[in-house]
């Protein structure tokens, strides 16, 4: 518990505080769990802000750019804080009559920060402001902080949206799972009996199926011609409809050991009605626990549109995800030529350890026994 | 214990319909039936059949009625070892698949042996030195193991194979065994390219039953009969390895029959990228080619052998494990 050496003000402080204050003070203590929470704030800023940090429209495709490796931003100009970029001059390889881009040092563009770009809209207001901008020339021409893709559109701001999109469908996904799960799991343990069983048999069921190929199948069964929102909306949906099942487990253990406390008892006897207890006296109980598994199930649900993606049975183009941008990175000729296209991986790894790490953390915050 | 291999195994044939009825529906899904499909197949390919040959086929398959009665039709094919036919080999889907799902359920299970092997050791090791350097170090490669996928893990190897050590890590067979018949040269060169996807394949599961075992055993080295066995003078490995090790075992066998559908399943990714000759690359062409019939035969397949699986590890753990035996 919190400060239990200043005691009886302390002690007073615990005996009073709301069950909230006390997960609170308990999460305090879990290092590595404020560390994932500031990282997971960190990835949803970035996914809201994807297209003031972009900087390239993401769709603007330049063949003549393909495949061009990182260039860096120079922060000095003659000893002075002055950020630029350099032009890029194509050249002509003498040996392979390749197109190779060379910086040019003669060419210099200034890097302005809150600057012009290309236009976007938020909630109806369009502005051309970005993090990052170049004057004197299109940012889509001279600045590639992580270099292009294949079809030269620049791999930075395809990366803020794409984790845009993997960062959504992650909860949006999550969401619908959690919807299901509480429901058929709230059902499962609060009705108990045949029900129960039923819903028990079921969960095992969808569990002993490998959920990839079946996902493979379902993803590749949607129609070509459907909208991007649409793909997006029936791969989160196939997503979910095996997600719940763990989320169903974890509703229906709290239900099956809260049914049985006096509290409830004494809800039932005074005349609630059912409605009444499961809202009112038993969901507050374990809602910190639903938190905790929800935040667990998130990882599944990105590494799962990641995969599906990166088979290029889940978003298509032109929709933007993690998955999508390491579909070029498919394989390891494509790799050694062009290294760059693996950094996606980067943004998966960090945010599945820090949701892991904050999960963790908000488990045995919500555990009064842990 | 009977009525428990009885319930076990009827719930396998619940879960065995169940996976024949999603993969009747990702053989329906694509618009059109699949006679279109395979007669427009066999057109582009110059060999086109007559309309009375389709309209034969499309008896055959019964198309022109009800889905039940599809299904059944399906089923009854099935059951009689008939998958029909795969359009761009245009060779029954049986022959295509057969080699290629062995393949496949060996390495699974090779995934698995090698995460047992290696979980357990450590597992116990992280326990009984809590908090030394060692524990450390497993806890961190764990956590890793949970948070790479194992598709980028077997990308990141490849690269790094590739650029380091010039080489290419992927596939099941050297050069000259890959079209040999068996013997026990190809044998032995399976298990080496073996132990590279096994152990992507495994990482994850490995971690998190490490996970398991360290928590279970530091459970139980913390209960009283662990200091009487101490006080009783027995030596230090019979008294973690005779009691506590195997009390904590078995939560820890109970996650196998969640693990295994969880392992065949990632191993169609891992195949893909680095190019096993498992179903899994297979399952992709057929997908986007619209092959319905082998995509789903697939489907099926890999699910029924998952459900043979766990069933099997059901058994294991009832061997493993007398409470179960004795609830009856």
């Amino acid at each position: 518990m919190a400060n239990q050496t200043n005691a009886p003000d302390a002690e007073e402080r615990i005996s009073v505080a709301t069950q909230w204050q006390l997960m609170w003070w308990r999460f305090r203590k879990h290092a590595l769990a404020k560390v994932g929470a500031i990282v997971v704030i960190l990835f949803y800023g970035v996914a809201l802000g994807a297209d003031f940090l972009a900087y390239s429209d993401p769709t603007f495709v330049e063949a003549q750019r393909s495949l061009l490796s990182p260039h860096g931003i120079q922060w000095l100009d003659e000893g002075r804080f002055a950020p630029f970029v350099y032009g890029l001059k194509g050249t002509r390889d003498p040996q392979t009559f390749k197109r190779v881009y060379v910086t040019d040092p003669n060419q210099k563009y200034p890097v302005r920060f809150f600057g012009q770009g290309f236009e976007w809209q938020l909630l109806g207001l369009k502005t051309d402001r970005h993090l990052i901008a170049v004057e004197g020339a299109k940012a889509e021409e001279v600045l590639f902080l992580l270099g292009t893709d294949q079809l030269g559109r620049d791999l930075w701001s395809r990366l803020m949206y794409g984790t845009r999109t993997s960062m959504f469908i992650g909860l949006v996904g999550v969401m619908l799972s959690l919807f299901l799960g509480i429901l058929l799991g709230g059902i499962s343990g609060y009705y108990g009996g045949s029900i129960d069983t039923f819903i028990q048999r079921l969960i095992e069921v969808i569990r002993s199926i490998p959920t990839i190929p079946l996902w493979m199948g379902l993803g590749a069964a949607l129609p070509k011609d459907w909208s991007v929102r649409q793909v997006y909306f029936a791969i989160t949906v196939i997503l979910s409809l095996i997600g719940w099942t763990e989320l169903a487990r974890v509703v229906r253990g709290r239900f099956l050991s809260l049914r049985e406390e006096d509290y409830v008892t004494a809800a039932e006897l005074a005349g609630c009605s059912q409605m009444r207890i499961i809202f009112r006296h038993m969901v507050p109980s374990f809602l910190s626990h639903i938190i905790a598994a929800t935040t667990l199930a998130i990882p599944a649900m990105i590494i799962s549109e990641t995969a599906l993606s990166f088979l290029g049975l889940g978003l298509r183009p032109p929709a933007v995800s993690w998955g999508v941008l390491l579909q070029d990175a498919q394989n390891v000729q494509a790799l050694a030529i062009s290294p760059w296209l693996v950094i996606p991986t980067i943004p998966v790894v960090v945010v599945i350890l820090a949701l892991n790490f904050l999960g963790d953390g908000l488990r045995d915050a919500a555990d009064p026994y842990g | 214990m009977l009525s428990y291999i009885i319930r076990r195994l009827f719930l396998a044939i619940v879960t065995v319909w169940a996976i024949t009825v999603l993969s009747f529906v990702i053989i329906q899904l694509p618009p059109g039936d699949f006679v279109t499909i395979y007669i427009n197949a066999l057109q582009s390919s110059g060999s086109p059949i007559s309309f009375g040959q389709a309209e034969a086929m499309r008896a055959e398959y019964g198309l022109d009625q009800p889905m039940t009665v599809q299904y059944a039709k399906w089923m009854g094919m099935v059951l009689r070892g008939n998958f029909g036919m795969a359009l761009a080999w245009n060779k029954p889907v049986k022959e295509i698949i057969g080699d290629r799902l062995t393949l496949t359920m060996v390495v699974s299970i090779a995934a698995i042996m090698l995460t047992w092997t290696v979980a357990l050791p450590i597992g116990i090791y992280s326990a009984v030195r809590q908090y030394s350097p060692g524990d450390y170090v497993f806890t961190f490669i764990g956590f890793i193991g949970i948070a790479v996928p194992n598709f980028m893990l077997a990308l990141i190897l490849m690269y790094l194979g590739f650029k380091y050590f010039n080489m290419s890590i992927g596939g099941l067979f050297s050069a000259e065994f890959e079209t040999a018949p068996w013997s026990l040269a190809k044998i032995g060169d399976l298990l080496k390219h073996l132990i590279l996807p096994a152990l992507i394949l495994g990482l994850a599961g490995t971690a998190q039953l490490i996970r398991i075992m360290r928590a279970n055993l530091l459970d139980e080295l913390r209960k009283p009969y662990v200091v009487t066995a101490r006080a009783k003078g027995l030596s230090e490995t019979r008294v973690i390895l005779k009691y506590p090790v195997r009390a904590a075992l078995n939560p820890f066998a109970s996650t196998i029959g969640y693990y295994f559908p969880y392992v065949v399943s990632g191993s169609i990714i891992v195949s893909l990228v680095l190019g096993l000759p498992t179903v899994g690359p297979l399952l992709l062409t057929a997908l986007v080619a619209q092959d319905m019939f082998l995509a789903g035969t697939i489907v099926l397949m890999l699910g029924v052998m998952t459900v043979m699986g766990t069933f099997v590890s059901d058994l294991i753990l009832m061997w493993i494990d007398p409470r179960i035996r004795m609830e009856g």
